[in-house]
């Protein structure tokens, strides 16, 4: 296990386009860190840039205390998870195990031993001298997991390794690669857009955003205190709402309405509230005329408008909702973003 | 797939009748006369036919000359089958890793598929040619004596690649599409487990590729056995001694040149055995794609 360093990595490619900026991260060793943004934000690249599968333009990577930006990608001891598994379809799985090692040229004992213990600790004894098509999914996902484990590599890097299974099987294999990450203590860094994936697994989350880091910071820091409206809108789900507010006179005022004191310089705010934090209140200050709900069994979503913009609200009461309902919020709930930037107000 | 019920019994053979004119007319009717007249012998004047049974196959046999041509076609096919194979290979793993200029390489590289093979061969007759083409010129200059009009060993050379350089195209085409069905995380993975660029052609690249790599191999074989006449033809006739004569080349050496109809069809019939089987091959084998 390795620490792994970003010294203000960024990449631009040959034709100008620029896909990453100023990444900096400290991976501690044996931390788990999932990079997480919606499609196109440059999280894959960067992973790929840390197993030396795509070039470093600027800044450096260091692995351990090495520079690895122009090391090739089989001498940086990194195994990586890819999305579609990536298991060579000739070989059987016990060669998909044991292809790695026998490419460094490990002894023949020291591969039976290693292959067995992974196949042990992954539940795959039984399929060893089967193809990866004679398997399920979540066999398949073992596997390219136990190629990982088998090498003892310094750090695993995972590639969205859950997005081509089904949504029960995804839960089971999201908690597994977790166990078994605390198991080994291996470096592990993990790219998803998925911010279930990235909240439950995560020591900490790297949230990327246009080829920028957005937030770094433990999963609750982030859902706590995100940095900027894009966090705001994309960690938690249903996403937080994000509503244009002033501030004047001591009062938060939304909609026209004063809707909480605020002790801070008047002007413009972007307003950012949970769902679950709005609360049915009927003599409430907010307004929200209702569109339609959403039942999810232990709650309903009421998704409507507040002012001009729309806006959800948690409810777990069954009463039949009204057109029109009124709500308040807590000050301490409220997170304020400057109306411009988007960057969260300090002491808000 | 969609059937259709037709109301006449009549109309669907009326459709299918024209195609079945030309298989019956050009394929059936030579092939059913090439068999008929294996059996046969002919006096030189075309004016006595008499039964003779077997008596042409078992004359095969023992005819130092057709050994030499079922020689002379097996060198000839591995030959152009590894050279057009091979050459093509590498083009099709440069455009593969990513090569500048790609689609124009490849667009130019698919021309020579356009050529007719007689027109194939008479360039390569020109370029070769000893009194008046440039590479025995330049070979001359490093001390070579090239003349496929004498020696067998340069004219087998001059129709390999003459034969081969057509091939190449097609060749090339099946190579790209299959490198490009082959997952390119496959080869990151094999990277990342410590394989280097040979290792990785010959463990995961080449063992992936090999559906493309046998069905190529057939159809290059069917190519030389069969497509190649015009090629010799139109550069060495089968000589010197032989040399290049191709079991196909003997065909019509014997039956269209030397008249001796009963010869050549027993060989026709027996080309004949060869290209069936090689078509079952395929067929199987296509059917069920090359395990991996």
């Amino acid at each position: 296990m390795a620490a792994i360093t970003l010294d203000n990595v960024g990449k631009t490619y040959a034709g100008g386009t620029r896909a990453l900026s100023g990444m900096s991260i400290d991976i501690a060793p044996g931390e788990f860190v999932v990079l997480v943004g919606p499609s196109g934000c440059g999280k894959s690249t960067l992973l790929r840039m840390i197993a030396g599968l795509e070039t470093v333009t600027e800044g450096t990577i260091r692995i351990g205390e090495r520079v690895v930006n122009t090391v090739e990608p089989a001498d940086r001891n990194i195994a990586m998870v890819f999305q579609n598994y990536a298991l060579y379809p000739h070989m059987t799985v016990r060669q998909n195990l044991a292809y790695g090692l026998k490419n460094r040229g490990t002894p023949r004992d020291e591969i039976d031993r290693r292959v067995a213990e992974a196949a042990q600790i992954l539940e795959i004894g039984p399929y060893l001298d089967r193809k990866p098509r004679q398997l399920s999914g979540g066999q398949r996902q073992r596997v390219a997991m136990g190629r990982a484990i088998v090498r003892e590599p310094a750090a695993f890097l995972f590639d969205e390794p859950l997005s081509n299974l089904d949504a029960k099987l995804r839960v089971t294999m999201r908690s597994e690669i977790r166990q078994l990450q605390r198991r080994l203590g291996t470096t592990s860094v993990y790219v998803t857009h998925d911010q279930v994936e990235a909240m439950t697994l995560a020591d900490r989350l790297v949230v990327l955003n246009a080829g920028r880091i957005e937030q770094i910071g433990t999963p609750l820091q982030v859902y706590r205190h995100p940095a900027t409206t894009f966090v705001a809108g994309f960690i938690g789900a249903p996403a937080m709402n994000l509503l244009p507010a002033q501030i004047a006179d001591g009062q938060l005022h939304l909609a026209g309405a004063a809707v909480a004191p605020m002790t801070r310089a008047g002007g413009p705010v972007t307003l950012g509230i949970r769902p679950e934090d709005l609360r049915r209140d009927p003599a409430g200050p907010i307004r929200m005329r209702l569109r339609h709900v959403e039942e999810l069994g232990h709650a309903r979503l009421l998704h409507g408008q507040i002012g001009d913009s729309a806006a959800v609200c948690t409810v777990t009461d069954t009463a039949p909702p009204d057109p029109e309902i009124r709500l308040s919020i807590d000050p301490g709930q409220c997170h304020l973003f400057d109306a411009q930037t988007g960057a969260r107000l300090t002491g808000a | 797939m969609k059937r259709t019920i037709f109301g006449n019994q009549l109309l669907p053979w009326l459709l299918l009748a024209p195609q079945l004119a030309i298989t019956a007319v050009f394929f059936l009717w030579p092939a059913g006369q090439a068999v008929w007249q294996s059996f046969l012998r002919q006096d030189a004047f075309g004016l006595k036919t008499s039964f003779v049974g077997l008596t042409n196959y078992a004359a095969l046999l023992g005819d130092a000359k057709y050994l030499n041509a079922v020689q002379v076609t097996v060198v000839f096919s591995i030959a152009v089958a590894a050279l057009s194979m091979g050459v093509a290979l590498m083009l099709a793993l440069a455009v593969d890793r990513g090569l500048r200029g790609a689609r124009a390489y490849t667009t130019l590289l698919v021309w020579p598929y356009a050529v007719a093979p007689a027109v194939a061969g008479v360039m390569w007759w020109f370029l070769f040619n000893p009194t008046i083409g440039i590479l025995p010129y330049a070979l001359r200059a490093v001390g070579y004596d090239w003349n496929h009009g004498l020696q067998p060993r340069d004219a087998m050379t001059l129709v390999v690649i003459a034969a081969s350089w057509k091939q190449i195209s097609y060749n090339f085409l099946f190579f790209v599409a299959g490198l490009q069905a082959i997952p390119g995380s496959l080869r990151e993975a094999a990277a990342i487990d410590g394989a280097g660029p040979a290792r990785r052609f010959a463990t995961i690249t080449f063992p992936l590729l090999s559906p493309t790599t046998f069905f190529l191999l057939v159809v290059n074989v069917v190519y030389t056995m069969f497509d190649t006449f015009a090629v010799i033809h139109a550069t060495t006739q089968g000589g010197p001694m032989q040399s290049t004569t191709i079991l196909v080349y003997k065909v019509f050496d014997d039956g269209f040149l030397g008249l001796n109809l009963g010869a050549s069809g027993a060989q026709s019939v027996v080309l004949m055995g060869i290209v069936i089987v090689l078509t079952v091959v395929q067929f199987r084998f296509i059917e069920r794609r090359v395990e991996y």
